[in-house]
Formats: structure tokens, C-alpha cells, sequence
């Protein structure tokens, strides 16, 4: 009997619902095996196989959807995972804008010659973390996406070797992230040693109780606190931001897509997981601080982006000001009484769907611009594009429209979700604050659109693309007007989140 | 309701736009025919609309309603009425016109496919019935007419451009969330979530602190637009930098989505609040009217002063509707469609002396009357239509304007009045410095009017003396919605008209 307790009995799983972990995780082995014992496959090849695993994880991800039907959400693999909507619709929106982010990468690289397995190992591997961070039901599990995700975006940044810029931002972005990890950590063990678990749905369970809870209060609120700083160091929410800018400039442009989207959504998707599932009954203390933080970064965003010349600076701190949007998604998801709490949260992950998706394609339209070595990002670059290549310009011009938040198109319905969210619970100020943060934006993008339309080209460079880039790009144009015009198709499924 | 003429009225310039779009750029005849007769049959389909309206309906016509976004309780909801009927009418004539009477010089094919989105989004604000579908279509405009500033305009129009796109955009900003606050609060009373406006409007009890804060947002994003003082400084620079076709539908249709937005979704929506907010509105309303009078007369270029008074007539239109009485508002009304016509009128003449001389300088402008009398005398009829003179339309709007406040609103009155007198100063002195005395070296060769000109203009001369002789038939359609509004405003409110109405 004393032997038969020491038997490790291992958890069930369940392999069918971690199906798209498992095909991502099997495409970035693939790749890296029969990369290297290869030799050099042709140009393209190694982005379709990794688009193709994106796409498979995320058909794996919508059957899953079908088959949870309204059926309630469980846990897996002994409680580390959490198999729900909420995670599958993170889980999609991850493997999407992967897929679409590769088709901009193939292009990059082979423009660049640096066709290899190794970075689209890497996008996959990310991709993997991500998914991991979204799913986890338990902290030790997030942080162990969440270091997958970075080390691998570490390794992205610095993945051009010819450009001194790449290798720079990928140690700043490296040093930092590693502080911002390790916040992170400390916080996990301050809420551990506080309600004496890690696992997400059991602390919520310790704390929805004031009897039960036994711990020190002081310890539970110094570890939200650094959660709070850590998640907001990765989906860059003043004043945690510094990195965002030159990372976005310095690393390669289609990695700026990735880091742009998937980073967002997982982290964002983790964040509000963890805050709106595990520590609402605390969101009295918490979402002060949350407020606090939406406005200064809505504004700061906003702000900062306005003065920028270069494209890529601007769109970073354009992404900072979409953050602060998210967070204020957050402030509606954390009323947990009103019956419209639930608005927030889907209206974050429907945002960050949507913007993950902007985003790429405008970082796209930048690689393009950028031409080879990814050098031409300044608004120069950009002056004259609508004489010189129309459809291009037009294409941009959708996609900033989009972020502006301009009637029509998929941003502004995602920019209505969350304000609709937040009236729902009454935070009428932050609304109003998130829609002038948005006016400030909209000058920002409405300078990239002048400097397309109305200037004359200066840049003599050549703008050539092959065909993935070009099918990103229109991929995500056609996203953009088609939810813009019938955001039923997209709603149907973020209302059920 | 066999046609659904309202969508059609949206959809047709669109699907105009969309064929442009996809001819090549070098089948210049070919694109602007097709943009014209978009255009043409978009102006016919609001023709036809008009004489089918039915005279004395104070409801909504023609209405039709399909679900669009149903998890948010959107839906496509148009109809029209007494209010919006001519503004409708308005926008689908002055469309064609300026489409055939003004050539943009250069990229014609982009010129017409904004135009055309301009104009869908002209019409779809004028006939929404949803607070969602409003705000898509108000918001949306800001797009083309971006574009027309800034790729059409003048030396400053990038910054123009900008400035409007910003302005309005702020503006809008806060009625967005006050939109998803009345619909989010009308749940409440109505039971489920809807931004129909005639549900809310109809069934929805805002509390009286509620109805005031939620009025407010909306004032806003209407007052940078009417452009109301102080928020008017936008349009000035618009105006100016604008070409000629952008003025003119800037001027004609694009300011009174701001008075006719305060009509529908202020006054209707939100009575009691409307009634509140009435001193205030009035006082920004008569500084509009003297500020824009007094600032027109120091202009030196003409078509900033044509921009200046604009300011000066729409505090006018504000005027009359917020002194709440039916004459006051049925002239506000009219006023939003005189103003359209002779404005855009003056804009469009400010536009051909620009044409012939490349300057809009006052001071450099002289003796034109002795070249170009036929030019000269197109300009006096629209100036003074502007001005107020009896037996043209500005002076039917305005004299209601004034005689039907003058109950609610006597001192407002009394003030707005030197607006008039002002009104005639302005604009007579500068016909007098651009018109009268001998043509120095480089006026003198100033071109008369072309034929095509000259038969622009009498469609604009023509409505002018038609409307000032006799106004009957459109007082008759826009009166029963403006007393049915009231009413509304009556019953939603503790405020009663005084009884004071002239026998007929």
C-alpha cells in the first residue's frame, strides 16, 4: 500500500481538446528537424508549411469551438488548462494573425535571403507560448507560455543579423523583459504564499470567501501589484512602455507584426483572464489602479504617437494608446455585480481580434514600403505613395482609417464593443477619454494619409512585393470593410465569449 | 411600399461610386457620365419622393427598417419627414449640379468617386432613423470631404483638411458615448436594447439629470458641426482651402446635418433637457450671429467672408430652433434650406471670379459690374436672397425665424436683429468694392458668365424667387412635423407654447 502511493498516476488527457497546441507545437518541430537535416528548401517553402500549421491549428481551434457548442467550460490536463470559449476564441484570434504574419515574413526573408526554417520555427514556437499563456488554468503553467512566447520573440527581434538596429532592440527588449519576468514571478509566489495556491480557478475559490481566506492581505495586494506590472511591461501599458517603441523600430518588420498582435493578444487575453476569473473579488483594490493606468496610457499613447516621423515609432506608440482601449475593456469586465460585466471581456478579446489583424496588414504595407534592408520607415518614405502606387496606398489608407476608429470598418466596431462595455457599467468618463485618446490618434494617422495623398514622391526607392505579402495585405483589407459593413459575422461569436 | 426609395436614395450614388471607381483613369468622358447620371437619378429618385409626399403628414414616410447588426439592436432604419424632406430634396440637386457645374482641374476620376460616397453619406444622415446608422453615416463623411480639401484645396488645405477631420471628429466623440448611453439606458424603460430613434424617443424616461448630461454630448458633437460659437473656428479655414464643389456641398448640405442633428436627436430625444439648455443656446446662438456678421465685414478675401457668414445665418437657424415655438422652428427649417441654396450659390460665384482672376482678394478685385453685367446681376439677386430681402427666400425663413421667437426669446430677438442690419453692410460693401467702379488693367478683361455657367446659376436663381414668392407648398410639408415635434416637446416637458398664433 505505502508503494502503491508513490505511483505517479498521470492526469488524463484529453488530446483532442489541445489539439491545436499540439499541431503547433508539432509544425515548429518539423520545421527545425527536417530544416536542418535538409538542405535549403525553395524560396516560400518553409513560410507555406508554417502558414499551413497556423491555419490547421486554427481549423483544430474552430472544431473545438463547434463541438463545445453552449456547453460549460472545463479544465484540463489536471486543472492546468482551461478549455472554454474565452480561451478558444484567444487560442483562434492567435493562430490567425500567425498565419497572416508568416505570409509577411516568407516575404521578408526572402527578399532579405535569409529564407531559413529557424525564424518561422520561431513564430510557430511563439505562437505555442501564446496559445499556453491563454489557455493556462494555473500561474506556473502561464508563466511557462509566457517565457516560451518571449524568448522566442527575443530571438525574432535580433533574427536580422545585418542590421546593427535588429540586435539592439533585441537585447533592450531581452534585458527589460527579463526585469519585467522576474515581477512577474515575485508577484505569482507573493499570491501563492497569500491564498496558498497557483492555480487560477482555486484562488478565486480562497478568495471569493473572506472566512476562508486566511492569508495576508498585504502579501495578496504586493503580488497583484506585480502581476499587474509584469503583464503590463509585455502589452506595453505606461508606464511601463519605454521598450515598445524602439523595439517595434529596430526589430524586422513583419517580427513588429507579430510582436504587435499575437504578443498583444496573448498577453492581453492572459491578463484579463487571470484578473477578471481569479482575482475579481478583489477588483475593488485592483481597478482603481487599472483606471489610473487605462487613462495614462490612452493619452500618452496618443500623444507621443502624434510627434513621431518614423512610421514604425508611430505605429508603436499607436499600439500603446490601443492598450489603453483594451484596459478599459478591462475596467468594464471588472464590475463583476453588473450583469453586463461579461461585455468587457469579450469586447477585449473581439478588439484584440481585430486589431491583430490591423495591425498586420499595416506593418505589412510598411515591410513593403520599407523595401530591401527594411530601411525606408520614416513618413518620408510614405510621401507620394498614392501617385506612385495607388492600390497600395489605398490599402493603407483602409487599414489607418480602421485604427482610427472611422465608421464602416472592423475598428470601429471594435472601438464600439469597448465603449459600449464601459457605458454598460456606467464608466461614462473613461469613455470619453478613450474616445478623445482616439481623436488624438486619428491625427497620427491621418499624417501618414496626408503624407501618401497629398505629398510628392521623394523616395525613388523600388516597392515590389511577392504574392504572400500581397495576400496578407488584402486578407486583412477585406477583414477590415467586411466586419466594418456586417459586424454580425464577427459579433456572433464574440457575444458568445 | 413597393421601391424602398430611401435606400436607393443611399445606394445609388454609392453603386455610382463604385462603377467610377473601377473605369480607367484615361475614360475621363466616360467616368464623369457615369457619375452624372448616378447623380441625375439620385436627384430624380428625391424629386419623385417629394411630389409623393404626402402634404400635411407629420410622420415618418417611405420608411423602411431591416435588421443590420442584430446582437447590438442595430437596424437599417430610414424614413423621412416634413423636417428632413427638403434637406433631402436639397442634396439630391445640388449633387448633379456641382458635379456638372465645377471641374476639380485635376484627378477628375477620384474627385467623383468622393463626391459620390459624400453624397450617399449626405443622405444617409438626413434620413437615419437609428441612432447607430446616424452616427455611421455623419462620421463617414468626414472621409471624402478630407480628401476633397486636401487634394482639391487651396494652398492651406492640408492644414484645412486636417483641422475639420480633427474638430468633428472630437465632437463626435462624445456623442458616440452619449448614443451608447441613451440606447444602454433606454434599455431600462424600453425592455430590451435598441438604438431605434423612434422607440427611445417614444418610449424611453430619461431622469431629468440623465436626459440633461446625455443632451449635452450630443450638443456637442452638433455645435462643432452647425459650427455653433465658440467651436466655429474650423470653418472658416474649411470653407476657404476648400475647392469650389466642396464649399458648395460644404455650405449647402454638410452644416446642416449640425442643425438638423440638433433638431432630431437633441430636441426630440431629449425635451425636457432641450428646453433647459434653451437660454444657453440661444445667447451662443445670437454671438454667432453678430461675431460671424462682424467678423465677415473685415475680411479681405471673399470667400472667408462668405465663410464668415455662414456662421452668422446658422446662428439664425439655431435660433429659431430653440425658441420651441412652430413658426420660429418651421422658419429654422426653411432657413436650412435657403442658407444651402444661396450660400452655396455664393460660394459658387466666389468660385468663378476665382476661376477668371486667381485671386479671391477683395482689394484686388474692381469694377466687375462694368464687364460682366449679367455676372453682376446673378450675384445681386443671390446676395441679396442672402441678405434677406423681401420676395426671396432668405427673407420667408428669417422673418419666421424672428416673429416666431420673438414670444419666447424677445431680448435674443432684439439682438439677433442687428444681425440683419449687419448682414446688409457686409455684404453690400463688399458687392460695392468687387462690383462697382471703373475695372483697373486687370479686371478688365474679366470674362462674362459661359452658357453653362449662366444656366448653373438660374436652377439656383430660380429656386431663390420661387421659394421668396411662394413658400406655401413647403411650408405646408415641413409645418405638421414641426407641430408634432412640439407637441412631443410639450408632453415630455412642463413647457408650453404661448398661445399667441396669428389667425391664418
Amino acid at each position: 500500500m505505502m508503494f502503491a502511493a508513490n505511483v505517479f498516476v498521470g492526469p488524463e488527457i484529453d488530446w483532442l481538446k489541445i489539439s491545436p497546441l499540439l499541431v503547433m507545437l508539432g509544425g515548429a518541430l518539423f520545421l527545425i528537424l527536417a530544416g536542418s537535416l535538409t538542405s535549403q528548401w525553395k524560396p516560400g517553402v518553409y513560410g507555406g508549411v508554417s502558414a499551413f500549421t497556423a491555419v490547421a491549428s486554427a481549423a483544430c481551434t474552430a472544431w473545438q469551438w463547434n463541438e463545445l457548442g453552449d456547453g460549460a467550460s472545463s479544465e484540463l490536463l489536471a486543472n492546468a488548462l482551461y478549455f472554454g470559449r474565452f480561451s478558444l476564441f484567444a487560442t483562434f484570434s492567435i493562430a490567425i494573425a500567425t498565419a497572416l504574419a508568416v505570409l509577411v515574413a516568407t516575404d521578408y526573408l526572402v527578399r532579405e535571403n535569409e529564407d531559413g526554417p529557424e525564424v518561422f520555427a520561431l513564430m510557430l514556437t511563439a505562437a505555442l507560448g501564446g496559445m499556453v499563456m491563454v489557455q493556462a488554468n494555473d500561474f506556473v503553467v502561464l508563466f511557462l507560455g509566457l517565457e516560451t512566447l518571449s524568448l522566442a520573440f527575443y530571438l525574432l527581434t535580433a533574427s536580422n543579423r545585418s542590421r546593427s538596429a535588429s540586435g539592439e532592440a533585441g537585447l533592450k527588449y531581452f534585458v527589460l523583459g527579463g526585469f519585467a519576468s522576474a515581477f512577474f514571478l515575485y508577484g505569482v509566489a507573493l499570491i501563492y504564499g497569500a491564498t496558498g495556491s497557483t492555480n487560477i480557478t482555486k484562488i478565486a475559490a480562497s478568495l471569493s470567501s473572506e472566512t476562508v481566506f486566511a492569508g495576508s492581505t498585504g502579501m495578496l495586494l504586493a503580488g497583484i501589484a506585480l502581476l499587474l506590472v509584469g503583464f503590463g511591461f509585455k502589452v506595453s501599458v505606461v508606464p511601463f512602455h519605454t521598450w515598445t517603441a524602439d523595439v517595434y523600430q529596430g526589430a524586422p518588420t513583419p517580427v513588429t507584426a507579430f510582436m504587435g498582435s499575437v504578443g498583444k493578444i496573448a498577453a492581453f487575453a492572459a491578463l484579463v483572464r487571470v484578473f477578471t476569473d481569479g482575482l475579481l473579488t478583489r477588483s475593488d483594490d485592483w481597478r482603481p489602479v487599472v483606471i489610473v493606468l487605462a487613462v495614462l496610457t490612452l493619452l500618452t499613447g496618443s500623444v507621443l504617437a502624434v510627434i513621431q516621423t518614423d512610421v514604425k515609432r508611430m505605429l508603436a506608440y499607436s499600439s500603446i494608446s490601443h492598450a489603453g482601449f483594451i484596459l478599459v475593456g478591462l475596467v468594464a469586465a471588472s464590475y463583476g455585480a453588473s450583469p453586463d460585466a461579461h461585455l468587457g471581456v469579450s469586447s477585449s478579446l473581439g478588439y484584440l481580434f481585430i486589431y491583430s489583424i490591423l495591425v498586420i496588414g499595416t506593418f505589412g504595407v510598411v515591410a513593403m514600403v520599407a523595401g530591401k534592408g527594411d530601411a525606408a520607415t520614416s513618413l518620408n518614405a510614405f510621401a507620394g505613395l498614392g501617385k506612385s502606387h495607388p492600390v497600395l496606398a489605398l490599402a493603407m489608407t483602409v487599414l489607418l482609417l480602421a485604427q482610427a476608429g472611422v465608421p464602416l470598418t472592423s475598428g470601429f466596431v471594435a472601438k464600439f464593443g469597448i465603449i459600449r462595455a464601459a457605458v454598460s457599467v456606467e464608466s461614462y468618463a473613461l469613455a470619453v477619454v478613450a474616445m478623445l485618446a482616439a481623436v488624438i490618434a486619428a491625427f497620427l494617422y491621418l499624417r501618414i494619409m496626408v503624407s501618401m495623398w497629398l505629398s510628392d514622391r521623394t523616395h525613388s526607392s523600388e516597392i515590389s512585393a511577392s504574392l504572400s505579402l500581397k495576400v496578407a495585405i488584402a486578407l486583412s483589407v477585406a477583414f477590415t470593410l467586411v466586419i466594418g459593413f456586417f459586424p454580425s459575422l464577427l459579433l456572433q461569436f464574440v457575444d458568445l465569449v | 411600399m413597393s421601391i424602398p426609395i430611401l435606400t436607393l436614395l443611399v445606394l445609388v450614388p454609392l453603386i455610382g461610386a463604385l462603377g467610377v471607381s473601377l473605369l480607367a483613369k484615361t475614360q475621363e468622358s466616360m467616368t464623369k457620365n457615369v457619375a452624372l447620371v448616378s447623380s441625375i437619378i439620385t436627384g430624380a429618385l428625391s424629386v419623385w419622393m417629394l411630389i409623393k409626399f404626402p402634404s400635411g403628414s407629420s410622420g415618418f414616410e417611405f420608411v423602411s427598417k431591416h435588421s443590420w447588426v442584430s446582437e447590438w439592436g442595430i437596424s437599417w432604419h430610414l424614413g423621412v419627414d416634413g423636417i428632413s424632406l427638403f434637406l433631402v430634396v436639397l442634396t439630391g440637386i445640388l449633387f448633379p449640379l456641382v458635379i456638372v457645374g465645377i471641374d476639380p482641374h485635376h484627378h477628375h476620376k477620384q474627385y467623383l468617386v468622393w463626391m459620390l460616397i459624400l453624397e450617399a453619406g449626405v443622405m444617409g444622415s438626413f434620413l437615419s432613423l437609428d441612432l447607430f446608422l446616424f452616427f455611421v453615416f455623419f462620421e463617414i463623411v468626414l472621409v471624402p470631404m478630407y480628401f476633397l480639401i486636401g487634394n482639391w484645396g487651396y494652398d492651406q488645405r492640408v492644414y484645412a483638411a486636417t483641422k475639420f477631420f480633427i474638430y468633428t471628429m472630437a465632437g463626435s466623440a462624445f456623442m458616440l458615448v452619449g448614443i451608447v448611453a441613451t440606447a444602454f439606458l433606454a434599455r431600462r424603460d424600453i425592455g430590451y436594447l435598441t438604438f431605434d430613434l423612434l422607440e427611445i424617443a417614444e418610449k424611453a424616461n430619461f431622469s431629468v439629470n440623465t436626459g440633461r448630461w446625455l443632451f449635452t454630448g450630443f450638443v456637442i458633437a452638433f455645435a462643432v458641426k452647425v459650427p455653433l460659437f465658440p467651436l466655429h473656428t474650423w470653418l472658416p479655414d474649411a470653407h476657404t482651402q476648400a475647392p469650389t464643389g466642396g464649399s458648395v456641398i460644404l455650405a449647402g448640405v454638410l452644416l446642416k446635418m449640425g442643425t438638423y442633428g440638433l433638431l432630431r436627436f437633441g430636441v426630440y430625444l431629449f425635451p425636457e433637457a432641450a428646453v433647459w439648455a434653451k437660454p444657453v443656446l440661444l445667447t451662443l446662438a445670437v454671438i454667432g450671429i453678430i461675431y460671424g456678421a462682424i467678423a465677415a465685414t473685415m475680411q479681405k478675401d471673399l470667400k472667408r467672408l462668405v465663410a464668415y457668414s455662414s456662421v452668422a445665418h446658422l446662428g439664425f437657424i439655431v435660433l429659431g430652433t430653440f425658441a420651441l415655438t412652430n413658426q420660429a422652428l418651421t422658419g429654422g427649417v426653411m432657413q436650412m434650406v435657403n442658407h444651402g441654396v444661396s450660400t452655396g450659390a455664393l460660394f459658387l460665384m466666389v468660385g468663378m471670379i476665382y476661376e477668371r482672376r486667381h485671386t479671391r482678394v477683395i482689394a484686388e478685385l474692381k469694377g466687375i459690374q462694368a464687364v460682366a453685367p449679367i455676372f453682376a446681376g446673378f450675384f445681386t439677386v443671390v446676395m441679396l436672397s442672402s441678405i434677406g430681402l423681401p420676395g426671396l427666400n432668405g427673407f420667408v425663413g428669417e422673418f419666421l425665424i424672428l416673429i416666431g421667437a420673438f414670444s419666447t426669446a424677445r431680448w435674443w430677438v432684439v439682438a439677433a436683429t442687428f444681425g440683419v442690419i449687419l448682414a446688409a453692410l457686409y455684404l453690400l460693401w463688399a458687392y460695392q468694392r468687387v462690383f462697382h467702379g471703373e475695372p483697373d488693367e486687370a479686371n478688365k478683361s474679366f470674362p462674362e458668365l459661359t452658357k453653362r455657367e449662366g444656366a448653373l446659376l438660374s436652377v439656383f436663381v430660380a429656386a431663390i424667387v420661387f421659394t421668396g414668392v411662394y413658400p406655401k407648398p413647403m411650408l405646408n410639408r415641413i409645418e405638421p412635423s414641426v407641430k408634432a415635434l412640439l407637441e412631443h416637446v410639450e408632453m415630455r416637458s412642463d413647457y408650453q407654447q404661448p398661445e399667441i398664433e396669428a389667425g391664418e
